[in-house]
């Protein structure tokens, strides 16, 4: 039951009505429902911001730190005990903005982590100002003449940067986003799924995207999946969210490297 | 009995932090620090630790924290620089409660500053350098031993008091070869977290009503919660007046209020001393030094050493200012500590400081200077 | 015939159930709030469900 991960009392979540988040939480705690995880060996640790405040709403072990800085604490978190199943929830100002450097190392040093930056394309918690996945020309509360810089596409980057796994879905496709968590899940090493979802109350308002069903519709429309991607021209692309699954491969994590490290020095166990 | 080595000051702050049990390492290299992260990078492994190099300040303090919400005696080292981009992460620390030692080996700032040589620039930073109203504990090494010792206290306040703890070294200490003790694990007293013993349901880690709340650790049957915004006993969010006064106040209290369990001092010649230099670290050595000089000179000097520096040593420092004619505040800044001396001066005697910012560290002959000046009054 | 049970303490009101359904079992009021109109055309595909973002749609066999 995701109800035993959900803290009730917590509820109605704060986020905004059609706020793509919950969406995205339920996916999650539907996988760790699944696997039968117990709220003692999971830890959910988030950042700051709307998706910053996704552990308010379990009842597994949670850790909320700073802006940008969750992947980080995983990293410790994860390292210092391996049997625990770590979670990274981060909005596009955490993942790529403000903590873009963290994601590209975490990428790299591939501790087995699970991280899903949910990309709803601005800051909602703070008013909806430009982020670093915000688009080209979007109007914003501090692009109000629309955007003169590009977006991350936020996928390429963790997959430049070593990513054994990186995956992006929306919150639209959310039998899609299912799998891909699932998937993210079962890929030991640094796994990584975007999740593109609506912010109606700033960037939908902003940009006169419409209500919450109507960003939907916004998100499915501007859809692209990998394969037929691969055929499209740089400008066709433009706009297009492109989902799939870009990198998938087996790649030693380094809690096992450096097992093997402690193994050879002492023939031993981590204590 | 342990054993004698002839070691850095920073490669004895690593065998400290282990002798202490710490069992993972998240760090940046940075001069004059990088040896500890050197060693720790040998060290660990052989005791089936785990050192891990991080990408930067931000995210070693971050990495430090987790693994000690993981259950594990963390430990970092830095200079200036990194202390100020690890100043936002030490507050999730100071909030959440997380055990762990930050080692800050000062140079000479501000900013990249005098990257190899000594300082004390940073003493208020310690005290102050992350946001909000908060206590924390600063312990300040004046030799190789000290390193060594005091890292295992370093830890062990760490756990007493469910806080953060800076070793706040220097670079005269941290690149200074001595004679040290190993000491042998039977000759240590080492304190380990006070986990909690109640009903699991019954954990609240933030419930500090009848004294500190024991802590837990992810992974075991005490589901908790760390949070960095102000929270309820459970670790959920709360923003209710009533609440944020309460954490904190506790944040305060639960060091202020143990200011003379957690106070470390040196008194050498004080029963009779008229000038009386109140020092720290690297320039205590100096002080010592001086006060001997003076006294073959027939001035009644005598030295108070701070090891703890924060919370302040209010008896001690009380005591002193109480009997001296005067006192001599050696520092290797423009007068940092000096400002908690001179609040404590109710008789009104002179406070002078000894300052030295060029990257030199304090001789003591300047300090004999300043004894035989004020002597002379 | 599938049971849709809607928590309307938990309901924001958004749409996204009644715009996506396959089947459009929803109906709306005139202040947006959803009720399972046409239970009957349920297929149990849990589309609503899945994309509640409040956790407030759950589709149960009946």
């Amino acid at each position: 039951m995701i109800q035993d991960y959900l803290l009730e009392e917590k509820l109605p979540l704060f986020w905004c009505a059609g706020c793509g988040n919950g969406i995205v939480l339920q996916a999650i705690l539907r996988n760790i429902d699944r696997r039968g995880w117990t709220r003692e060996n999971t830890v959910i640790t988030t950042g700051i911001g709307c998706w910053g405040k996704a552990d308010d709403y379990v009842t597994t072990n949670s850790f909320h730190g700073t802006h940008g800085r969750a992947l980080p604490f995983s990293t410790g978190i994860k390292l210092a005990n391996p049997d625990l199943n770590v979670f990274t929830l981060m909005g596009d100002g955490d993942g790529i903005t403000i903590g873009g450097n963290h994601l590209i190392h975490a990428a790299r040093r591939n501790v087995d982590l699970v991280a899903i930056m949910v990309n709803n394309l601005n800051y909602g918690m703070t008013g909806g100002q430009y982020s670093g996945t915000t688009p080209k020309h979007a109007i914003t509360k501090t692009s109000p003449y629309g955007h003169v810089e590009n977006g991350f596409d936020v996928c390429r980057v963790v997959q430049a940067a070593g990513a054994p796994f990186v995956a992006r879905g929306t919150v639209y496709d959310v039998v899609q986003l299912d799998k891909l968590i699932s998937k993210a899940i079962d890929h030991k090493g640094f796994s990584f799924v975007e999740v593109i979802s609506p912010c109606p109350t700033h960037f939908g308002r902003s940009n006169k995207l419409g209500d919450a069903p109507k960003m939907m519709q916004w998100i499915k429309d501007n859809t692209v999946s990998r394969e037929k991607a691969a055929s499209m021209s740089y400008e066709e692309l433009r706009g297009k969210f492109v989902t799939g699954i870009f990198e998938e491969r087996e790649q030693e994590d380094y809690g096992t490297a450096y097992q093997k490290v402690i193994d050879s020095l002492r023939g031993g166990e981590r204590e | 009995m342990g054993e004698f080595r002839f070691m850095q000051g920073n490669e004895a702050m690593t065998e400290g932090a282990i002798a202490a049990g710490a069992r993972f390492y998240a760090g940046y290299p940075i001069t004059p620090s990088s040896e500890v992260a050197e060693t720790s990078s040998i060290r660990l492994p052989q005791v089936g630790g785990l050192y891990v190099q991080m990408e930067d300040e931000i995210g070693s303090m971050a990495a430090l924290i987790g693994a000690s919400a993981s259950g594990k005696k963390a430990y970092t080292a830095t200079s200036g620089p990194g202390l100020s981009l690890m100043a936002e992460n030490l507050g999730v620390a100071v909030m959440g409660e997380i055990p762990c030692v930050l080692i800050d080996v000062q140079r000479s700032g501000p900013s990249t500053g005098l990257a190899t040589k000594p300082a004390q620039g940073d003493v208020l930073q310690a005290r102050w350098g992350t946001h909000g109203d908060h206590s924390i504990i600063v312990l300040s090494p004046s030799s190789v031993q000290d390193c060594f010792d005091l890292m295992v206290t370093a830890f062990n306040y760490s756990e007493q008091y469910r806080t953060p703890v800076i070793f706040l070294s220097d670079e005269i200490i941290g690149h200074l070869r001595e004679q040290v003790i190993l000491r042998s694990p039977e000759e240590l007293e080492i304190v380990e977290r006070n986990e909690p013993t109640c009903d699991p349901k019954e954990y609240r880690p933030y419930d500090h009503s009848v004294g500190l709340a024991p802590l837990s650790h992810f992974g075991s049957p005490y589901v908790f919660k760390v949070n960095g915004s102000m929270h309820d006993e459970w670790g959920r969010p709360c923003a209710r007046p009533d609440n944020a006064d309460r954490i904190i106040r506790h944040l305060s209290e639960k060091i202020e209020a143990h200011a003379e369990e957690i106070a470390i001092t040196r008194k050498y010649n004080m029963d009779d001393a008229e000038i009386v230099l109140i020092c720290y670290g690297g320039a205590a050595r100096s002080a010592l030094s001086a006060m001997k000089k003076a006294r073959e000179k027939g001035i009644k000097a005598g030295v108070l050493q701070l090891v703890t520096l924060w919370p302040v040593p209010e008896k001690d420092l009380l005591a002193a200012m109480q009997t001296a004619k005067a006192v001599v505040v050696p520092e290797l800044n423009l007068g940092q500590y000096i400002g908690e001396v001179a609040k404590r001066n109710a008789r009104n005697i002179p406070v002078r400081g000894v300052n030295r910012i060029d990257g030199q560290p304090i001789f003591p002959a300047q300090i004999l200077e300043a004894i035989e000046e004020e002597a002379a009054k | 015939m599938k049971q849709i049970e809607i928590n309307y303490k938990w309901c924001k009101k958004c749409g996204i159930c009644a715009a996506f359904c396959p089947k459009n079992v929803f109906d709306r009021d005139e202040d947006g709030k959803p009720s399972a109109a046409r239970p009957e055309d349920c297929i149990g595909c849990r589309l609503c469900e899945m994309r509640c973002p409040d956790f407030a749609v759950s589709v149960q066999e009946g």
